[in-house]
């Protein structure tokens, strides 16, 4: 039973990226298995939890739905992709320097899509986030320091385009 | 965060925020979860399970799977025969007899997922359906289908507990409050899904990588599923996606993976689904507690009696043990002369308990908490002064022999009172209970009694530590405390600071290999601060005693006068620099008779075995933490919004503040989860929701702001005084909220979730019976 494989190119963190992916594969485990970048976690596989949260053309979508197929000729980023040469970016810094960070599975994917929230808007406020961050489970924290670290970057402008 | 000590001034991080070193890896995504951890060779296992809840295997054939390509191994009941595992020795890692919905039936090790998975669906098992049990009531019956042969009467564990004349105590009470509460099934939903890789040496040496929280209790639980000796198990504990007290006794996943490295001679990974995580992980101990408590007319305690029937499920995990630490609620939440205790756990076909965050005391506190609520009520005092009037102080002894001896009730409630404002509030809230209006607010007052010393359920609760420098005073910690996201590095990192003056980033944390670290109980009870927190104290401090007396030889400066701070020594009266730490080290190291620091600490808790009789002082601390919530109720739907929670807990001493209030946060979601909407759906055995769609967590947008207060009470036998802290914010918010929902609409939730239907059912209720003229009973309380 061998799955048709197609070729797809795609940009990855500011790189190119070209493989061949069956058509049933998701993102997920394209990123995870294929690619071997795992920091993209599993934590669900039926977008409920938000914890392979991953950046596709500016929006963040459950990679876990998402075919891999379907990234060909866009721009994709993970959590690997918001380090700097110069460190963690501002958002990172935040969650370390606030207690966010518990057991950490959550924390990919909620990252992702705080940084994408104050992306798109840099005055987030506290009210605004615990909202965007509805689909992003956390079983450790009560997400009580990831508001305090968002709070804490919003206003700064820190947050434009992730890809390095 | 101060990196780096002022050397003029003595170096105190006690109390201060000091992030927790692995964070930086863990938002960068580079950490390597067991999730992630791909070795050579590896195969991935997968399980069969029954899908039934009870049932005979009639005929299992397994022939087309194993010649599959791809398949190295294929194992079923025949497999593991005889090695039984488990608290009662009831449970083997293949079944040979299906007694719950997710028995293993059969495992697979094959080349890929995909492989394992279609190998899964070749074997062909041929069932005959038994009739099934699925409540302890129906378990207990006589007629009642047996579980186990060997379990008559379906009957698992039995506990006890006496003090006093009961007949004397219900004689002398003026009000008693005699309510049955159900505390449900709920589960863990670690966001890291169970997982566990096995591999065998030539030797027969076993090594597994898991995300155990007891690395070396096991071994020698792991042990007997394999039939092999503990001491040929190595235990690693790669970073975990949380455990929360899943993660504290051996499931049969992680023997399965193990016999399939045996029979394949290659590293094994069996890692869940989230749906196998939802049916095959251990879940929160369901109960069916009937409680008394009676009290004077003036408001004072006089017995409490809890006949409590367990949910046992068809293996016994840590779950039907829970009544060591119910009993201790039951016997000391408030001073209570008299007490009756009795649980009997009962096989049932349903899913079965682990441990879980606030073990036991989750249930019991539902029950006391509220009753305490029902008692002030009924007595017409403010459920404030009735909580002060029966509080426990400093120097008390409970009937259990649990010794107080420093006791911060009265604190909490008095800090948690006054922040909430909550006597003026709680009066004002239930005068409108009755008016017009589809919103009322509501305030109540919950609080509990936990272990914060560890708890000696074990022969030992102690642990070892090993601490070593090297010639740039660099230092490592060698610690049997485990590290599951709580939080234990940065307090170990921490406590090695404030004590050798080193910078934290200079301290480095090896506790992942049983190998390697020596013996430690585990991270559970509360304890890994109080414990773990000692162990390094007196490690360092031995380290500390060396090097002084090193310097004390080369400065000819006596120790009383020196300190370490900033990375030199100093003059402990002002500071004044003598010589870099870590050049006086490599003197040390590289004199004529050199030495080298490397010191090992054994520390024991002064706590006493639990004992057959439940009569001693099992802890080395004990701590009260007291929730007020306040909350609004959309009496059309039932909806409950949390507005806000103030928290007041005896923490004996902060030491790291900032994970203190982290684990403080976490532990009230689990709990406001817990209260207000997880609950497992079991349908005669079967799971019915296992997903994160219809198992609800607590969202971001659901978390009320919290108003944590942390009173310090100095614990003498604490590390500078601390005590454990991380179950009680778990155990007392649901009380709180029902005592809330009580003062805002007059009703009563015995059994949990607290969801909009039954909230919703219940005001309907109480209208129903209020318009036909039948005034509600505010507690059921009798009037005797
Ligand atoms: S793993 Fe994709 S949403 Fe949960
Ligand atoms: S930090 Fe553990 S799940 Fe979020």
């Amino acid at each position: 039973m061998m799955s048709v494989e197609t070729e797809i190119r795609f940009t990855l963190n500011g790189r190119p990226v070209s493989l061949k992916v069956p058509a049933t594969m998701k993102t997920l485990a394209m990123l995870r298995d294929r690619l071997g970048m795992t920091g993209t976690k599993y934590a669900c596989g039926e977008g409920e939890c938000g914890a392979c949260t991953i950046e596709i053309d500016g929006k963040t979508v459950n990679s876990c739905l998402m075919y891999a197929v379907d990234c060909d000729g866009r721009e994709v980023v993970t959590i690997e992709g918001l380090r700097t040469p110069e460190g963690l970016h501002p958002v990172q810094q935040a969650f370390v320097d606030h207690g966010a960070v518990q057991c950490g599975f959550c924390m990919p994917g909620m990252i992702m899509q705080a940084r994408n929230l104050l992306a798109n808007n840099p005055e987030l406020t506290r009210e605004q986030a615990q909202r965007g961050l509805e689909g992003n489970l956390c079983r450790c924290t009560g997400y009580t320091k990831v508001l305090d670290a968002v709070e804490a970057v919003a206003g700064k402008n820190t947050c434009g385009r992730a890809t390095p | 965060m101060e990196k780096t000590a002022n050397p003029t001034t003595k170096q105190t991080l006690i109390g201060t925020r000091v992030k927790k070193p692995d964070a930086p890896d863990k938002a960068t995504g580079k950490t390597r979860y067991i999730n992630d951890m791909v070795l050579p060779q590896m195969l991935i296992g997968k399980v069969l399970f029954a899908g039934r809840p009870h049932a005979r295997i009639v005929r299992i054939d397994t022939t087309a799977a194993q010649a599959l390509p791809g398949v190295h191994a294929v194992l079923t009941g025949q497999d593991a025969t005889g090695l039984k595992f488990g608290f009662s020795r009831d449970n083997v890692a293949l079944k040979d007899k299906v007694r719950c919905e997710h028995d293993e039936i059969a495992a697979v090790a094959a080349e890929t997922e995909e492989i394992a998975l279609r190998a899964l669906a070749l074997i062909e098992v041929e069932y005959e359906d038994l009739p099934g049990v699925f409540t302890p009531e129906a378990g207990a019956r006589e007629d009642a289908p047996l579980i186990h042969d060997n379990f008559p009467g379906n009957k698992s564990l039995h506990f006890e507990f006496e003090h006093g004349d009961l007949a004397e105590a219900e004689a002398a009470s003026d009000i008693i409050v005699d309510n049955v509460f159900r505390p449900h099934h709920v589960t863990h939903c670690c966001m890291g899904t169970s997982c566990a890789i096995a591999d065998f040496d030539h030797n027969g040496k076993l090594t597994i990588w898991t995300q155990t929280q007891y690395p070396y209790n096991y071994k020698m639980d792991l042990a007997p599923a394999l039939g092999i000796n503990p001491g040929d198990i190595r235990v690693i504990q790669p970073p975990v996606g949380g455990a929360f007290g899943s993660k504290l006794d051996v499931y049969p996943y992680e023997p399965i993976a193990a016999l399939l490295a045996k029979k394949t001679g290659r590293p094994v990974k069996v890692i869940y689904s989230r749906e196998e995580e939802f049916k095959a992980s251990p879940t929160r101990q369901a109960a069916i507690i009937h409680m008394r408590t009676g009290c004077t007319r003036d408001g004072v305690l006089t017995f409490r009696s809890a006949d409590v029937l367990l949910d046992n499920g068809a293996y016994t995990s840590w779950g039907p043990t829970i009544p060591v630490i119910m009993m201790r609620t039951v016997s000391g939440h408030y001073r209570v002369p008299v007490v009756d205790f009795k649980a009997q756990a009962i096989y049932t076909n349903n899913p079965y308990a682990g441990s879980f965050r606030g073990y036991g005391n989750v249930q019991t506190t539902w029950a006391t908490a509220q009753q305490m609520d029902m008692l002030a009520d009924l007595v017409d005092m403010d459920p404030l002064a009735f909580h002060l009037k029966n509080a426990q102080r400093s120097g008390e002894v409970t009937p259990q022999k649990s010794f107080l001896r420093e006791c911060a009730l009265v604190e909490c409630l008095e800090a948690a009172a006054s922040a909430s404002d909550y006597s003026r509030k709680r009066t004002e809230y239930a005068a409108l209970r009755d008016a017009p209006g589809r919103y009322k607010k509501g305030i109540g007052l919950a609080s509990s009694v936990h272990n914060a010393g560890g708890a000696k359920i074990h022969k030992s609760d102690g642990i070892g530590t090993i601490l070593k420098m090297d010639d740039y005073a660099r230092v490592t910690v060698i610690t049997g405390a485990s590290e599951i996201g709580q939080g234990i590095d940065a307090v170990i990192t921490l406590i090695v600071a404030e004590e050798l003056g080193v910078p934290l980033e200079h301290v480095t944390i090896v506790n992942n290999d049983s190998d390697v670290a020596p013996w430690d109980v585990g991270v559970h009870a509360s304890r890994t601060t109080f414990i773990a927190g000692n162990g390094t104290r007196r490690a360092a401090q031995k380290a500390k005693a060396q090097i002084l007396n090193a310097a004390e030889r080369m400065l000819g400066e006596p120790t009383e006068t020196l300190d370490l701070r900033g990375g030199q020594v100093v003059f402990e009266r002002d500071g004044t620099p003598l010589i870099q730490l870590e050049r006086l080290l490599r003197q040390m190291h590289f004199k004529a008779e050199p030495e080298l620091v490397m010191v090992t600490d054994y520390y024991e808790p002064k706590s006493e075995p639990e004992g057959a009789r439940h009569i001693s002082d099992h802890s080395a601390a004990y701590s009260h933490a007291v929730h007020i919530a306040e909350i609004t109720v959309d009496t059309l739907t039932g909806e409950i919004t949390v507005d806000k929670v103030t928290a007041a807990q005896d923490v004996g001493r902060v030491i790291n503040r900032m994970g203190l209030e982290g684990q403080v946060e976490g532990g009230l979601a689990i709990g406001l989860g817990y209260a207000l909407s997880e609950n497992m759906q079991i349908d005669k055995g079967m799971l019915k929701n296992a997903c994160f769609r219809d198992y609800k967590l607590i969202t971001a947008p659901e978390m009320p702001p919290l108003d944590l207060h942390f009173i310090e009470s100095n614990c003498a036998e604490g590390p500078y005084g601390a005590k454990g802290i991380s179950e009680l914010p778990t155990i007392v918010i649901a009380p709180a909220i029902a005592n809330a929902l009580y003062n805002a609409t007059g009703v009563r939730i015995f059994n949990p979730p607290m969801s909009p239907e039954t909230v919703a059912r219940a005001i309907h209720e109480r209208r129903a019976q209020t318009n036909a003229g039948k005034v509600a009973t505010p507690a059921e309380g009798l009037a005797v």
